[in-house]
């Protein structure tokens, strides 16, 4: 079933044009993974998503409503968590205050939490801690932690890989495979190999254009049309 | 040294400063009774100016609005409590402390209405279509400052106006050879009290939360589902009723008010928010504490340098922390 | 077609001549003294907007210390004029004195603040001015307080001074007009107020002022490219701080007295800011209109609203409000308004109409 599609979707920054035409179809559950260069428009279009960029012409339609007018709160209401690529944690404020100030209430749901301290136990040491305190690492498990502290439908995630050393990357996999089990992940990546393990369908942004959409595991198959797509020299 | 740093890191760090400043100063003034006076002195201007700056740092730090407009709230709070006190002049002078206690708190509370409400017309009608744009919105904010100061001075006139006071907080304090006057340590602890009310709002309270966080990144904040707009408007009538508090509290303090007070404040308040780093409260209750100890202190030990004082600290300040002693964590 | 040639910008550059021609014969076209006062007044005043656009319209930063500046240069020739006595060896010291301050508060200022963000530059130059401005008053012996310094021009421009005279040892008429040093003194202002603005014009048809645009229209893209952003606005500050001290002195000369409410106050800076918005931000033209404007309004408005407020005396509230001594009220209305309808003022506006798309 689908539940995210983008509609000739057409963002600029100011005068500049970043997406000319993105039109994607995200269907529910697992990882969908949306490759691209540097420069590509991945960033710009889950900004474009969650609103915090307009695109016109265009339109986002989540669970067959349209979206693309709504307010970034709205979005984010409509069931939307959004982990940028800075991860957005709010350093001044504890693990703790972090999460809670995610929640829809104020207040823990304890299954909830219990299953981010199985995906992440570091979190659960540093509970008391202020978050300009954490390694990146921990910074980011916080920013996927705050994504599901409330039951949510989708999770856009930017380059979560960036920066991170190989062990923590693994980590970090086997968390999105748990995660999407019960909630679909658009996953924005230029770690092909991170993205080849989780992803199950696919597509590739250039230029503010969707240049290929399939399977992952014909993307990964077909050894030219990465070099094409991907490649730096191309 | 390394270890030193370290050791003054844990004591305080920057909020020893106004530790370091006072402790210098009973050198330099070398008469205990003189150094305790200008420090209460100090400490209940420096309360005072936090009350007038804290709501524009905290409106700059959450919606990135530096509204140069400020100060027409401290004019406008001074007038409108002096007002109320002249026309409860009979209160204020009765001998029943229940009369007198009645008449200021209807002087600032109506201060206060006034700030909130103006502060919902600023928001609303002056500010909203410019958000994002600094240009716009230091012009539109000069603009609407010199709208507000004209219209004060329409309505109030040019000419000084006289504030009473009440009678129970007329008079000093005779400990030994040191006098304190009691409007001061009146203002001292509604500013603390002031200050710790808006210390645990911000750390105790969901809405503080939103609003720390906020501070620090707004558009995640939205992205988390909050309505960062709604959210702003009441902390700019908050900041703005503030504003009016303490231009109502100066009034009693000066007890002679002019329309320029505003402008004159406005200076003092600009180099509070620029010393103590913009967008935090505590750094906002440091800068405002060192400028009224330094201006005091400095007034006393060589008169003609009072005013320059102030620019000196700034600059020397922003020399050392270009971003301010406590800026908030963006 | 460009913004440069379309039929508006041909209606605004015509106007502009046509100021520039009514200014470079004002003497003969306007004889009385508060005219020439206006026209003279106008003259500073286009090179002070033209300078403070510079910086606002051309690099995108607000500087509250504009005044300032006017004043040091204002300042600078007062004393030496009371000091040294009236002589071209004064004007220059007095001038390059002011000159030279200006550029030293500039560079501080900049270093110290151009690399923040505008806000916080704006907030830093208004607290830098507003103590210069109290300095001015407290240190009376330098400065004359309050009162400010009057003082005497060098002798070519003395009302007395005779320029030509004809057989019977009077001064000579030329179409009525007496030309005497008040005629030298306002053709002084006039040619070096030109000098400078036309110094200015070229600056930002320069390459400078290509770069320039380039960082106020995107900064982080014009720091990736390479400028270097906060040398690039140090430099402009300092160019518009020098302009603006020239401009001072100058003016000083003309009026022969200088105080803290003709040269320093806060209320010639909001002028300012009122010249440059109702002009035009980010064009020389605007400047050259807004001053006119604004100028004439100070002068010959507010008889207007005198009369208004007389008229109204028996209503209530009202003629509190058309008081002229309200007169900012209603131009603080109109600046917001304008600010909010028309961001590129009068000459903007115009200029972009008949912009063949």
């Amino acid at each position: 079933m689908t539940l995210l599609t983008l509609n000739a979707m057409q963002t600029n920054i100011e005068q500049y044009a970043v997406l000319h035409d993105v039109t994607l179809t995200v269907p529910e559950g697992g990882v969908f993974v949306l490759l691209g260069r540097n420069g590509a428009g991945k960033t710009t279009t889950l900004r474009s998503i969650m609103g915090l960029w307009r695109p016109s012409p265009g339109s986002v339609t989540f669970r067959g409503e349209d979206i693309s007018a709504l307010h970034t709160a709205e979005v984010a209401r409509k069931g939307i968590a959004y982990v940028p690529e800075n991860m957005g944690v709010f350093g001044g404020l504890t693990i703790e205050e972090n999460l809670i100030l995610a929640t829809k209430t104020g207040k823990f749901d304890t299954a909830r939490l219990n299953r981010i301290y199985d995906l992440f136990p570091a979190l659960k040491t540093f509970w008391g801690k202020q978050a300009w305190s954490l390694s990146g690492g921990q910074k980011q498990m916080l920013a996927v932690a705050r994504a599901i502290i409330e039951p949510r439908d989708l999770i856009l995630i930017d380059e979560p890989t960036k920066g991170l050393a190989p062990s923590i990357i693994d980590a970090m996999a086997d968390a999105f495979r748990e995660i999407s089990e019960t909630t679909t992940i658009l996953l924005v990546e230029q770690n092909f190999h991170f993205a080849k393990s989780l992803g199950r369908d696919m597509a590739v942004i250039d230029d503010g254009r969707i240049a290929h959409t399939g399977s992952m595991a014909d993307f990964a198959a077909d050894k030219a049309l990465q070099d094409q797509l991907l490649s730096l020299s191309a | 040294m390394k270890n030193l740093t370290q050791i003054l890191a844990r004591m305080g760090g920057v909020n020893l400063l106004p530790v370091a400043v006072a402790a210098v100063a009973f050198v330099l003034i070398g008469v205990p009774s003189s150094w305790v006076t200008l420090t209460v002195a100090g400490l209940a201007m420096g309360m005072m100016i936090f009350l007038m700056a804290s709501g524009l740092s905290l409106v700059f730090g959450l919606m990135d609005v530096l509204n140069f407009g400020h100060s027409a709230f401290v004019s406008l709070g001074a007038f409108v409590a002096a007002s109320v006190l002249t026309w409860l002049a009979g209160w204020l002078g009765a001998d029943s402390i229940f009369l007198n206690v009645m008449a200021l708190f209807l002087a600032l509370t109506a201060a206060l209405i006034v700030g909130l409400a103006g502060g919902w017309f600023f928001e609303t009608v002056i500010i909203r279509p410019v958000y994002k744009d600094h240009l716009r919105q230091i012009l539109i904010t000069m603009g609407a400052l010199i709208v507000a100061e004209q219209l004060i001075l329409a309505v109030w006139g040019g000419t000084p106006m006289a504030v009473p006071r009440p009678q129970f907080l007329e008079g000093a304090i005779i400990l030994g050879d040191v006098s304190i006057e009691i409007y001061r340590i009146f203002a001292f602890l509604l500013g603390l009290a002031v200050y710790v009310a808006l210390y645990l709002t911000l750390n105790r309270t969901r809405i503080g939360l939103l609003i720390r966080a906020g501070v620090e990144n707004r558009e995640m904040v939205e992205a988390l589902g909050f309505r960062i707009d709604r959210l702003f408007i009441g902390v700019f009538m908050l900041g703005s009723a503030l504003a009016t508090l303490g231009g109502a509290m100066w009034a009693g303090y000066e007890t002679l008010i002019s329309p320029s007070l505003g402008a004159e404040m406005m200076i003092v308040v600009f180099i509070v928010v620029i010393i103590g780093g913009l967008g935090s409260i505590e750094g906002t209750l440091l800068g405002a504490i060192m400028v009224g100890l330094v201006g005091n202190y400095v007034g006393f030990l060589m008169p003609k340098m009072a005013l320059a004082s102030n620019m000196i600290l700034m600059m020397a300040i922003l020399m050392w922390r270009p971003s301010g002693l406590r800026p908030a964590v963006k | 077609m460009t913004e440069q040639n379309s039929t508006g910008a041909l209606i605004v550059k015509i106007t502009v001549l046509t100021i520039g021609a009514a200014l470079l014969f004002a003497p003969f076209l306007f004889q009385d003294v508060r005219s020439l006062e206006v026209a003279a007044r106008i003259c500073v005043f286009v090179v002070l907007v033209a300078s403070y656009d510079l910086l606002i319209g051309y690099t995108g930063i607000v500087s509250f210390a504009h005044t300032m500046f006017f004043g040091f240069g204002a300042y600078g020739a007062a004393i030496a004029l009371k000091q040294m006595g009236p002589g071209w060896d004064a004007v220059m010291v007095g001038g390059l004195a002011g000159m030279l301050v200006s550029l030293v508060v500039a560079v501080a200022i900049g270093l110290l603040s151009l690399r923040v963000k505008a806000i916080f530059f704006a907030m830093i130059t208004l607290a830098v001015a507003s103590v210069v401005l109290v300095l001015a008053s407290q240190l009376s012996d330098f400065t004359g307080g309050e009162d400010g310094i009057t003082y005497r021009a060098p002798q070519l421009f003395k009302t007395a001074t005779k320029l030509a005279v004809d057989e019977d040892g009077k001064v000579l008429r030329l179409f009525g007009v007496k030309l005497n040093g008040k005629l030298a003194a306002y053709y002084f202002v006039f040619a070096t107020s030109l000098a400078l603005f036309v110094l200015m014009f070229r600056l930002v048809g320069s390459p400078l002022g290509t770069v320039l645009k380039a960082i106020r229209e995107n900064e982080a893209r014009a720091e990736a490219i390479g400028y270097r952003v906060v040398s690039y606005r140090t430099f402009v500050f300092c160019i518009a701080a020098l302009a603006a001290s020239l401009a001072g002195t100058i003016y000083a000369i003309w009026l022969k007295y200088t105080g803290p409410d003709t040269m320093l106050s806060f209320s010639i800076m909001i002028d300012i800011l009122l010249m440059v918005v109702i002009g035009g931000m980010g064009t020389m033209w605007g400047a050259v209109i807004g001053a006119v404007l604004m100028v004439l309004a100070q002068y010959y408005l507010r008889d207007l609203m005198g009369a208004a407020a007389e008229a109204t005396s028996n209503l209530p509230i009202l003629p509190e409000l058309l008081n002229p001594d309200r007169w900012l009220l209603w131009l603080g209305i109109i600046f917001i308004l304008l600010v909010y309808f028309f961001p590129r003022g009068i000459a903007g506006t115009i200029m972009q109409k008949g912009i063949a798309k």
